[in-house]
């Protein structure tokens, strides 16, 4: 897990490349190296007693992954009814996970330059998940662990609880 | 068996290293310098002079022995590789090939010494001109020598093999040349020791010459001759070798056909599926084809990696001699079923458990001769293994004819170590009792010998069968003897499985979990099931069986208007119930896959799998749909559950408030720790700082809700309800309010914390008022929800005192460092005597204040401290978990208070501090 976002900032290069996508109106950007692949919604099947952050499984050409709902994950507001979110496969250490957002943005190429770490004021879940911020001419740029968001703690007031 | 195998796996790797060596040899040549080729060359050498010489082939050993020594003066730059050294070590190459053609064909390594090759390669290790066989073919000298008795060893063992209760071994054992004359069984009665280095007498014979002139030697190699002429023509209708015909192939690789496999197996369920659909006769005549060719290619591939069971049980007669050897016993070891087939990777798997099981009944279920004849049996203990396959199971059966295990001694044993209450005890049938025994800790040797009888070990075994799907029982006859019966899935990767549907959703139930079908039919069906006390049971042939609704366990919605009711019956262990589910499709081979790590906690399924649509279906876990259901209740949580019942009797009551928050349903805090609960109009919070506050009591209270803080993904009732309900903590002057969505009781009861909890914010879980309930942690809590409580807590910490809190439970730790932290001390934390004392070495300790079931040892604690001139001072505050237990000796400890009185211990705390203070005229400040 990349914890320090300075730690990976990778050799000498001084920009990077981020893909990038919306969710309930803020900017995400993901290094574009841990993205496999960008996939329409497709139905999936529900798993009863899951952590709601699971929204359900899909079939990623043989291989089962887990979709996880980014809104409920950085405790956003519940997608508006009849939203299609679009899934973003990541590669994460324990396989691919499929992230539900709400829209594809572009794949971006930012300068180091203007980056900055996460803000003091960021609070709750937010500051766990996002690793630091892009300054960019007309909107910030957030960058998402994509370890720490799919990692989904097992909540409690769900059925199936160890006792 | 166990030897021939051996020997067969140590052919295969000669044979392969060996072709490989030939060509390293040529490389090295042209390139003297390269270590890795050089490194490569002797450990081919070093591993076969390694094996033969633990197989008994010692003039193998003896020639691998020597070529090893030189390639290590090679390897360490001691000498330069000449062409006339690399011959001589070709030459010796050649001679451990022929040795090991030998071995294949007979099974023993023949008669030849290669005493003259052994000669020249020790002159070349000690530096002399190197002699290869072009240079010495002139200067021969004959001189007679008896040459070396046989190297008996191979077959002494396999001797010793077929002692040990192995009938085909002494079969096998069979053609070896020697035994047609008197000598070589002599020679093969006297055995032989390694032959003599110093052989330095020619009677080589690797081109086919004469035979050695001694006269012994002589008619001992005829004989040989005559033997291996003998073997040579059995060897012929036996086949090519076995180097010929097998193949080593990368485990990986085998791995990843099988997934490849798994992928085709679903990729032609989706074509039967469409194929169905389809009136083209050729396109369905097609797909058939290929569902039958799909089919055996799934088998053949299953099949290469499945291996005898026999590669796990060789081990085993040799333990049991030992074993019978240590103890003074003896026992006949019987096999039956070696040769039934496992994947590897439950071989793997049940190595471990296998091995322990044999040497827990060879030490505590097998009597000594003189018990056993005392009890009317031969001396001769019987200890059995039986493998067989049964409805795709393997099943596996460990029996001795032992003295069997006394239920009631397990009975006692079980109450006086507080798992069972006498009452309980009498209730449980005898299977239950010896199903006890797996319990983790339980052992009922009376002494613990240097083979079993610690407490570990048949838990273990238990755990690792169960992890690959197998099921393990025991069963037991005073006197008569013990069997325990293994029941293990053939492979893992490829399964049958019922698919059935319940709540819209479709799932897969393992087909070895399923017994039978009913469907019940209209409303008359319906009133078949029968309720007792709110718990459906359906008469099923005269029996009651437990019944659950799988749309209910799942929390999905229900069929109302179902005409017809399908339960399905499953058998988990060795219960059985009935699941009601919707609808009953068909069978299917199904491919189980893992689940992501986000949904590893779950109890209720085993895996997933592709359905012929391509969509994903869950496979059920029957055990945990079962214990998620009610219906069943594992023996070991009902024996564990008890443990933690006695426990919590033992323990003072506490009062706790019980409230929720968000999906947090029942949350608790000591309400010790509670300052008041108060109810907010949603008008009178208002915004400051970013926070919400209110006023109250002439002051500005920060009001944090629990729900944004515990479970931030949730939708926030609190925050929104009016009014809002807050449970206000207090240290003095500063105070926070902590907004629930509802209040809802207050219980005293006696709590042991059950499980940890991950999740910041929580201490862990509890059984509170009969349910499940989190212990808010509520100095994570404080610290998350207001940063300024910290920060001024960290500037009372530098006047406040230093405790070292010395508790085994993290429960109680938690608890009293919440208090002492709020009051704005420093609290150093140690779950043991050990890390007490690490704590006190590091850091400076104004008071120490220790559990008197401190793991390790409270007075060890209070002894270490005594004895340090450094801490002479420090007052030691002694935590009860019981008031009762308070009379303590008062020139140990400065003070004693029960740990669950938090105020009490606090407030000693600082008074203790205070007249330390006092007496080193320190000022010492104390908040709240």
């Amino acid at each position: 897990m990349v914890a320090d976002p300075r730690s990976d900032t990778g050799g000498n290069s001084r920009s990077r490349q981020y893909a990038t996508f919306f969710v309930d109106g803020f900017f995400f950007g993901i290094e574009v190296l841990k993205v496999q692949e960008v996939l329409r919604y497709q139905e999936m099947t529900r798993v009863p007693l899951a952590p709601t952050v699971v929204e359900g499984l899909i079939n990623l050409r043989g291989q089962i992954v887990t979709a996880l709902d980014v809104r409920r994950r950085l405790g956003l507001r519940p997608r508006p009814e009849g939203m299609l979110p679009m899934s973003m496969v990541v590669r994460t250490a324990d396989g691919a996970v499929s992230l539900l957002v709400d829209e594809i943005g572009d794949v971006l190429e930012v300068d180091q330059e203007y980056f900055e770490r996460p803000p003091e004021n960021l609070q709750g879940v937010a500051r766990d998940l996002i690793r630091g911020v892009y300054k960019l001419r007309d909107r910030l740029l957030l960058v998402l662990d994509t370890e720490r968001t799919a990692e989904v703690v097992h909540g409690h007031g769900e059925a199936g609880c160890p006792a | 068996m166990d030897e021939q195998e051996i020997i067969r796996e140590f052919l295969i790797e000669s044979h392969e290293n060996l072709a490989r060596l030939d060509q390293e040899m040529v490389e090295l040549e042209k390139r003297p310098q390269d270590g890795e080729l050089l490194a490569s060359i002797f450990r081919t050498i070093h591993t076969i002079k390694g094996t033969c010489g633990f197989l008994g082939f010692t003039r193998l050993e003896a020639v691998a022995h020597l070529t090893e020594n030189i390639l290590n003066q090679l390897r360490n730059g001691e000498r330069v590789l000449t062409p006339a050294l690399a011959t001589l070590i070709l030459e010796a190459v050649d001679a451990i090939k022929q040795m090991l053609e030998r071995i294949e064909r007979t099974g023993s390594e023949g008669e030849e010494g290669y005493d003259e090759l052994r000669r020249r390669l020790e002159a070349a290790w000690r530096g002399e001109p190197v002699q290869t066989t072009a240079s010495v073919e002139g200067a021969r000298e004959l001189r007679p020598k008896p040459s070396q008795p046989r190297g008996q060893g191979g077959r002494k063992r396999r001797g010793k093999g077929a002692r040990d209760a192995e009938p085909q071994a002494i079969e096998q054992a069979g053609p070896t040349p020697s035994l047609g004359t008197p000598q070589g069984l002599q020679a093969a009665a006297t055995g032989s020791a390694a032959p003599s280095r110093e052989a330095d007498e020619p009677s080589r014979e690797m081109p086919p010459g004469p035979p050695a002139e001694g006269e012994p030697a002589g008619r001992l190699s005829r004989a040989a001759d005559a033997g291996e002429i003998a073997a040579e023509a059995e060897s012929a209708h036996r086949g090519p070798s076995v180097a010929d015909t097998t193949i080593r192939v990368d485990v990986g690789l085998l791995d990843k056909l099988m997934n490849l496999v798994g992928e085709l197996v679903l990729a032609r369920n989706q074509i039967l599926q469409y194929s169905a659909r389809q009136e083209d006769a050729a396109f369905n005549a097609t797909s058939q084809r290929l569902n039958l060719i799909t089919t055996q290619l799934q088998e053949g591939v299953m099949k290469t990696r499945m291996q005898p069971i026999r590669t796990v049980w060789n081990k085993l007669p040799r333990m049991v001699r030992d074993l019978a050897a240590s103890c003074g016993k003896q026992i006949q070891l019987e096999m039956e079923g070696a040769e039934t087939e496992l994947d590897r990777s439950i071989i793997e798997a049940i190595k471990d458990p296998l091995t322990h099981i044999v040497r827990n009944a060879c030490d505590h279920g097998l009597e000594t001769p003189e018990e056993r004849v005392r009890a009317g049996k031969p001396p001769v203990g019987r200890l059995s293994l039986r493998a067989y396959h049964e409805g795709g199971q393997v099943n596996i059966e460990i029996s001795d004819d032992g003295r069997g295990i006394d239920p009631e001694r397990i009975k006692a044993k079980a109450i006086q170590k507080g798992l069972l209450r006498p009452d309980q005890a009498e209730r449980m049938s005898e299977r239950e009792l010896m199903n006890l025994l797996f319990l983790p800790g339980f052992s009922t040797a009376e002494r613990v010998t240097n083979i079993s009888g610690r407490g570990v070990g048949l838990d273990v075994v238990k755990t690792n069968i169960e992890k690959i799907g197998g099921v393990v029982d025991l069963s037991s006859r005073v006197g008569e003897g013990t069997t325990v019966r293994i029941k293990i899935p053939l492979t893992l990767a490829i399964i049958p499985g019922l698919v059935i549907a319940s709540g819209g959703e479709r799932f897969v139930i393992p087909q070895v979990s399923l017994l039978e079908l009913i469907r019940l039919e209209g409303e008359a069906g319906r009133r078949q099931i029968e309720w007792i006390h709110g718990t459906p049971v359906y008469r099923r042939r005269g029996a009651l069986l437990p019944i659950a609704y799988l749309n209910q366990v799942l929390g999905l919605k229900t069929d109302e208007n179902a005409e017809a009711l399908n339960i399905v019956v499953l058998q988990a262990e060795d219960r059985q119930f009935g699941l009601v589910v919707d609808a009953i499709s068909d069978t299917q081979e199904i491919v189980v896959k893992p689940l992501g790590k986000q949904l590893k906690g779950l109890n209720g399924y085993a895996g997933a799998t592709i359905m012929g649509d391509g969509r994903v279906a869950l496979i059920l876990d029957v055990l945990g749909i079962g214990q998620l259901a009610g219906v069943i209740t594992e023996t070991r949580e009902q024996g564990l559950g008890e443990v933690e019942q006695v426990e919590a009797a033992s323990q003072q009551k506490q009062t706790y408030l019980l409230f929720s928050a968000g999906s947090f349903r029942r949350l608790a805090v000591p309400l010790a720790l509670v300052a008041r609960l108060e109810e907010f109009p949603q008008s009178k919070i208002e915004r400051a700082g970013g926070r919400m506050v209110v006023q109250y009591r002439g002051r500005i209270l920060p009001l944090v809700s629990l729900t944004a803080l515990l479970d931030p993904a949730a939708e926030d009732l609190a925050s929104g309800q009016d009014p809002a309900q807050a449970i206000v903590f207090s240290d003095g002057e500063r105070s926070v309010g902590l907004l629930v969505d509802q209040i809802l009781d207050i219980v005293e009861e006696a709590v042991e914390i059950k499980a940890q909890q991950e999740r910041p914010g929580l201490l862990g879980s509890a059984v509170i008022g009969g349910k499940v309930t989190d212990i808010v942690d509520l100095r994570a809590v404080l610290e998350r929800a207001d940063p300024a409580w910290l920060r001024a807590g960290t500037d009372m910490r530098r006047s406040g005192v230093t405790v070292l809190l010395a508790d085994g439970s993290s429960f109680w730790r938690g608890m009293a460092r919440c208090r002492l932290e709020m009051a704005g001390h420093r609290v150093l934390e140690a779950g043991h005597l050990e890390e007490a004392l690490e704590k006190l070495k590091r850091s400076r300790v104004d008071v120490v204040a220790v559990a008197l079931d401190l793991p390790g040892g409270a007075a060890g604690l209070v002894e270490e401290i005594r004895r340090q001139p450094a801490l002479a001072g420090v007052p030691v505050l002694a935590l009860t978990s019981a008031a009762q237990d308070a009379p303590v000796a008062q020139e140990t400890f400065a003070d004693c208070q029960a740990r669950f009185d938090q105020e009490a211990v606090l407030s000693s705390i600082e008074r203790l501090a205070a007249a330390v203070a006092r007496a080193e005229s320190r000022p010492i400040t104390i908040a709240g």
